[in-house]
C-alpha cells in the first residue's frame, strides 16, 4: 500500500431498521498509524456503523474497503482473516482457558491449526503468546484462569488476543467502558504506542470524552445516522454542530444532565 | 360417504386426544416458563393422575363418585407437585439446568416404583363416566359421548388459563417471571411461593389430564415416559412458555396422527407406504421441522439468555504425577481383572458392560462438556453402531474386526446428518432436536422388520471363535475402550479441543478470532457419534443380539445420568459416572424389585450432595486446597 492511500475506506454506508435510517450514507477513511474515534449521542448510529465494519451487521448499501479489498458481505471470522482485530464493549474472552491459552487460541486460528487433533495445545507457540501478553503487561498473569482477572486486565488480554494475527486494523468498541480513570488512560496510551510502533489503524467508539480528546488523532461525529463533523480534537471541540448535538444549549454536559434530572 | 365419515371420526378422535396432551403440555410449559426447569417428572404426574382417579372412583363409589374423583386426582397431584418443589427443587434452582433435569429424572424413577408398590404392575382400566357412557351418531358413525366432552375440555381449560394469566395478579407475576425471572426477583416478589404455586398448578394440570383419560386408556407404569416425550414435543413445537402455542401444537400433532391412521397403507408410485406406522414418529418429525425452521416454536419467542451462567469451568491442566499414577494403577487393575476374578466369571461380564458404558459416556461428555452441546439423543449413535455391526455382519459375512471398524462409520454418518441440523440450535432446543432425531431413528428400527428385525431386534451377532471366551472379549473391549478414551482425551488437549471450549465459552469472541463455531461443533458432534458407534458395536458383539432398546430414549438418558453423576466439568467424570451407574444399576437391580426407586434415590442424594458430580467432588478434595494456595 502506497503512502497516503487510506487503509480503510468507507463510502455511502447505509442501514435501515424497519424504515428508520440508523446510518444514512456516511463516508470516512482511516490511515495506518492513526487512531480514529467514532462519537455521537445515543442513537446516532455508532454501534450500527461499527457492527457493519466488523461484519456483524450487513450493510444495505455502500462499501467498506480494507487496503482496497471489499469487506461488506463477509462474516466476522472472514474479516478477521483479512487482518482486523476486535475488542468488545463488554470484554469477551474464553473463561475456561488461562490467559495465555486465550492468546494461543488466536494464534492457533491464525495458523489454520484449529482442526489439529493430536498435538498438545498448551505448548502451541507459547512463547509467542507470552510475548504478546508482555506487550500489554499481562505476562505475569499468563497462567491464571481468565475468569478470575480484574476487568481492566481482561480488557488488556482482549487487546493481546486482537494483536495475535498481526492486524492492520483494530476495531475497539468502547475500549475503556467499565474501567477506572487511571486504567483508561493506561490502556489508551498502550494502544497508541502499538499503533505507532506497528503502523496499525484503530477505529474506536467511546463515551468518555476525556479519552477521546486525549488520545484520538482524529474524530468523526455521527448524529441521527449522518456524519456531521470530522477533524482533530481541537476542531471537533469547537465545532458548533457538535456542541449543538451533544449539549443542545452549549452548557456543560454535567449541568444539562443535572437540570434534566432523573427521567 | 363412508370414507368421509371415517375421516371425520378420526379427526374428532384426534381432537379428543389433543385435550389431555394439551393439559400436560400446558403445565410443563408453565413450569418451564417460570422456573426454567425442564420437568422430566411431568409425565409421572400424568400417570399418577390416572392411578389416583382410579382409586378415588373406587373409594367414593362408582357412578356419582366419578366427577369428584377427577378433582381429587388433580388436587392430589397438585399437592405432590408442591411437595416436590418445596423439598427438592428449591435446593437446586441455582444448579446448572442439566442437574435439575437429572433430579427430575430421578423423580421419574422414584414415582414409577411408588406407583408399582401402591397399585401393582397390572393395567387398571377405570369405569366409564356416568351420563357420558353412550355414543352419539355422527355421519352415521357412533362416536363416544365422552370423547366429545374431552374435545370441549381442552379449549375450556385454555380459556380458564388465559383468564388466570391475564386477569389476575398471580397471572401477571407468572407472565412477568416467564419473560424475566431475575427482574421479578429484583422487584421484591416472593419467588419461592410463586415457584411453588406454579409448580403445583402445572402438576395439577398434568394430574387432571391423566384423570380425564381414565375411561379411555388403562393406567400403566409406562405412561410416564411415553407422556413426557409427547408433552416435550408439544411444548417445543408450540414454543416454550406459550400456553396457546401448546394448544395449537397439541392439536396439530394429534390431528396429524389421526390423519396418518386414517390414511393407513397407501400405495404411492407402486410402493406401499404404511402411514399408520408413521404415528410413532410423526410428532418428532413435526418437532424437527419446526426447530429447524422456527427454533423458538410456533408461538414462542426467542429466549433471553439467562444472566447467571453455570459455574465457570477451570482450565485444563496436564495430568500431574498423582493423576498419572492413579490412571496407571487403574489400567493395571483392569488388565489383571480376569486373572483376579477367575472364581466369579460374572465379574468379567459386568466389566465389559462397564467398559462399554464408559466409552459411551465419554463420547457423550465430549460434546456435552467441552463443546457445551447437550445431546438428548446420543443413544442414536450407540444404536447405529450396534445395528450397523449386526447388519454388516449378517449381510456381508465380513470378519468381525472389519465390521467393528466399519460400524462406527455408520454412526458417524448418522451424526453428520443430525449434526448439520443440530449445531444451528443451542441449549434446550438443541437437546430436543437431538432427541427428536433419536426417536425417529428408534421408530425406524422398531418398525422395519425386514431390515432391523423390528421390535425383536437381531440375534446371532456373535464374535468369532477366538473371542468366544468372555475373558478374550473383555481383553478386546478393554483395549478398544482404553484407546477410545485416550484418543478423545487427547483431542480435548489438542487445538481442536481448545477450539470446542472456546466456542462454548464465547461465540462472539470465537467468531472474532476466525473460529467457525458451527463447523467446530459439527466436527465435534461427528467425532462423538463415531466413538458412541464403536461402543454400540462392542455392545452388539458382547450380547450376541441387539434390540431397539439400544437406541431408546432411556439409553440416552442413562448416558446423561452417567455424565452428570461423574461430573461434567472433569475429564474423569464420565468414566467414574459410567462405572458407578452401571455397577449401581446392576447391583441394585439384582437385590430388590424396587431398583428404580433406589437408583433414583441414590441419584437424588448425589445431586444434592455433590453438585459437581462425584469426580468433580473428588477433584475438589484433592486439588481444591492447592488451587486456593496458588491463587494467593
Amino acid at each position: 500500500m502506497s503512502a497516503g492511500q487510506p487503509l480503510l475506506e468507507v463510502s455511502g454506508l447505509s442501514k435501515s431498521f424497519g424504515g428508520v435510517k440508523a446510518v444514512d450514507g456516511i463516508d470516512f477513511t482511516l490511515a495506518a498509524g492513526e487512531l480514529l474515534a467514532l462519537i455521537g449521542p445515543n442513537g446516532a448510529g455508532k454501534s450500527t456503523t461499527f457492527n457493519m465494519v466488523n461484519g456483524q451487521l450487513a450493510a444495505d448499501t455502500g462499501s467498506i474497503r480494507l487496503g482496497g479489498e471489499e469487506m461488506t458481505g463477509r462474516k466476522p471470522r472472514e474479516i478477521w482473516r483479512m487482518g482486523v482485530g476486535r475488542t468488545f464493549q463488554i470484554a469477551a474472552t474464553f473463561s475456561s482457558l488461562t490467559v495465555v491459552e486465550n492468546v494461543q487460541m488466536a494464534l492457533v486460528s491464525a495458523d489454520g491449526k484449529l482442526y489439529s487433533m493430536w498435538r498438545r495445545a498448551a505448548d502451541y507457540r507459547r512463547s509467542d503468546a507470552l510475548d504478546l501478553l508482555d506487550l500489554v503487561g499481562m505476562a505475569g498473569q499468563a497462567d491464571r484462569p481468565c475468569s478470575v482477572l480484574a476487568y481492566g486486565d481482561v480488557k488488556r488480554v482482549e487487546l493481546a488476543i486482537a494483536m495475535a494475527n498481526r492486524p492492520k486494523l483494530l476495531l475497539m468498541d468502547e475500549p475503556t467502558a467499565g474501567m477506572a480513570p487511571r486504567e483508561r488512560n493506561e490502556l489508551m496510551a498502550l494502544t497508541k504506542s502499538l499503533v505507532v510502533e506497528r503502523g496499525i489503524a484503530v477505529l474506536f467508539t467511546e463515551h468518555s470524552m476525556d479519552v477521546v480528546f486525549a488520545h484520538a488523532d482524529r474524530i468523526i461525529v455521527l448524529a441521527r445516522g449522518r456524519l456531521i463533523a470530522e477533524g482533530g480534537p481541537a476542531a471537533i471541540r469547537d465545532h458548533p454542530d457538535v456542541q449543538q448535538v451533544y449539549f443542545g444549549s452549549g452548557k456543560t454536559f454535567e449541568k444539562s444532565a443535572a437540570e434534566k434530572g432523573p427521567s | 360417504m363412508d370414507a368421509l365419515a371415517s375421516f371425520v371420526a378420526q379427526l374428532l378422535n384426534g381432537l379428543a386426544g389433543a385435550s389431555s396432551l394439551f393439559l400436560v403440555a400446558a403445565g410443563l410449559s408453565l413450569i418451564f416458563g417460570v422456573t426454567r426447569i425442564v420437568n422430566f417428572a411431568h409425565g409421572s404426574f400424568y400417570m399418577v393422575g390416572i392411578y389416583v382417579a382410579y382409586s378415588a372412583v373406587a373409594w367414593i363409589g362408582e357412578g356419582p363418585g366419578y366427577w369428584p374423583a377427577l378433582l381429587v386426582a388433580a388436587v392430589a397431584v397438585g399437592i405432590v407437585g408442591a411437595l416436590v418443589e418445596i423439598l427438592l427443587l428449591r435446593r437446586i434452582y441455582h444448579a446448572p439446568e442439566l442437574f435439575q433435569l437429572l433430579a427430575t429424572f430421578a423423580l421419574v424413577l422414584v414415582i414409577k416404583d411408588a406407583a408399582l408398590w401402591l397399585w401393582g404392575p397390572e393395567e387398571l382400566l377405570g369405569p366409564r363416566a356416568p351420563g357420558l357412557r353412550g355414543s352419539v351418531a355422527i355421519l352415521g358413525r357412533q362416536f363416544p359421548a365422552y370423547d366429545l366432552f374431552l374435545i370441549v375440555v381442552g379449549p375450556l381449560v385454555l380459556g380458564l388459563l388465559w383468564l388466570l394469566l391475564t386477569r389476575t395478579r398471580f397471572g401477571t407475576l407468572v407472565r412477568a417471571a416467564t419473560q424475566d425471572r431475575e427482574m421479578v426477583g429484583a422487584l421484591g416478589v416472593n419467588q419461592a411461593w410463586l415457584f411453588t404455586a406454579v409448580f403445583a398448578l402445572g402438576a395439577m394440570l398434568a394430574g387432571l389430564g391423566g384423570a380425564l383419560q381414565l375411561p379411555r386408556e388403562p393406567a400403566t407404569l409406562e405412561l410416564d415416559l411415553h407422556t413426557i416425550g409427547a408433552a416435550f414435543v408439544v411444548v417445543v413445537v408450540g414454543g416454550m412458555g406459550s400456553i396457546p402455542g401448546a394448544y395449537v401444537a397439541a392439536l396439530l400433532i394429534a390431528e396429524l396422527k389421526a390423519i396418518c391412521i386414517w390414511l393407513g397403507v397407501v400405495e404411492i408410485a407402486g410402493v406401499a407406504i404404511s402411514f399408520s406406522k408413521l404415528t410413532l414418529v410423526v410428532e418428532f418429525v413435526v418437532m424437527a421441522v419446526v426447530l429447524v425452521v422456527r427454533p423458538w416454536g410456533l408461538l414462542g419467542r426467542p429466549q433471553a439468555a439467562p444472566r447467571q451462567g453455570g459455574a465457570i469451568e477451570a482450565p485444563l491442566r496436564a495430568p500431574d504425577s498423582l493423576a498419572k499414577a492413579a490412571t496407571a494403577a487403574l489400567v493395571l487393575a483392569l488388565v489383571a481383572l480376569p486373572a483376579i476374578s477367575s472364581q466369579s466369571p460374572y465379574v468379567v461380564v459386568l466389566a465389559v458392560d462397564i467398559l462399554i458404558a464408559v466409552l459411551f459416556a465419554t463420547s457423550l461428555h465430549f460434546i456435552m462438556g467441552p463443546a457445551g452441546m447437550h445431546s438428548f439423543g446420543h443413544a442414536a449413535y450407540f444404536g447405529l453402531g450396534a445395528y450397523g455391526a449386526a447388519i454388516l455382519l449378517k449381510a456381508t459375512g465380513a470378519p468381525m474386526l472389519a465390521v467393528l471398524a466399519a460400524a462406527p462409520l455408520v454412526a458417524a454418518a448418522g451424526a453428520v446428518v443430525v449434526g448439520w441440523f443440530s449445531v444451528r440450535l443451542s441449549g434446550v432446543y438443541l437437546a430436543m432436536l437431538t432427541l427428536a432425531f433419536a426417536q425417529i431413528a428408534w421408530a425406524i428400527v422398531y418398525q422395519w422388520d425386514a431390515f432391523t428385525g423390528g421390535s425383536n431386534g437381531l440375534t446371532g451377532v456373535w464374535p468369532p471363535e477366538w473371542l468366544a471366551d468372555k475373558r478374550a472379549y473383555y481383553a478386546l473391549t478393554l483395549a478398544l475402550v482404553l484407546a477410545g478414551v485416550f484418543v478423545l482425551r487427547r483431542i480435548l488437549h489438542a487445538p481442536f479441543g481448545y477450539a470446542m471450549r472456546a466456542a462454548r465459552d464465547s461465540v462472539l469472541r470465537a467468531d472474532a478470532i476466525g473460529i467457525d463455531v458451527k463447523r467446530v461443533q459439527w466436527v465435534a458432534f461427528v467425532i462423538a457419534g463415531l466413538f458412541a458407534g464403536l461402543a454400540g458395536a462392542l455392545f452388539a458383539f458382547s450380547k450376541g443380539s441387539i434390540s431397539p432398546e439400544s437406541l431408546h430414549v432411556g439409553k440416552s438418558v442413562d448416558g446423561l445420568v452417567m455424565v452428570l453423576l461423574g461430573g461434567i466439568q472433569t475429564l474423569a467424570g464420565p468414566v467414574v459416572g459410567a462405572a458407578l451407574f452401571t455397577w449401581l444399576h446392576d447391583t441394585v437391580a439384582r437385590s430388590t424389585e424396587y431398583w428404580r426407586a433406589m437408583l433414583g434415590g441414590i441419584i437424588l442424594i448425589l445431586v444434592l450432595l455433590f453438585p459437581q458430580g462425584v469426580a468433580g467432588f473428588a477433584r475438589q478434595v484433592v486439588y481444591g486446597r492447592r488451587d486456593a494456595r496458588s491463587e494467593r
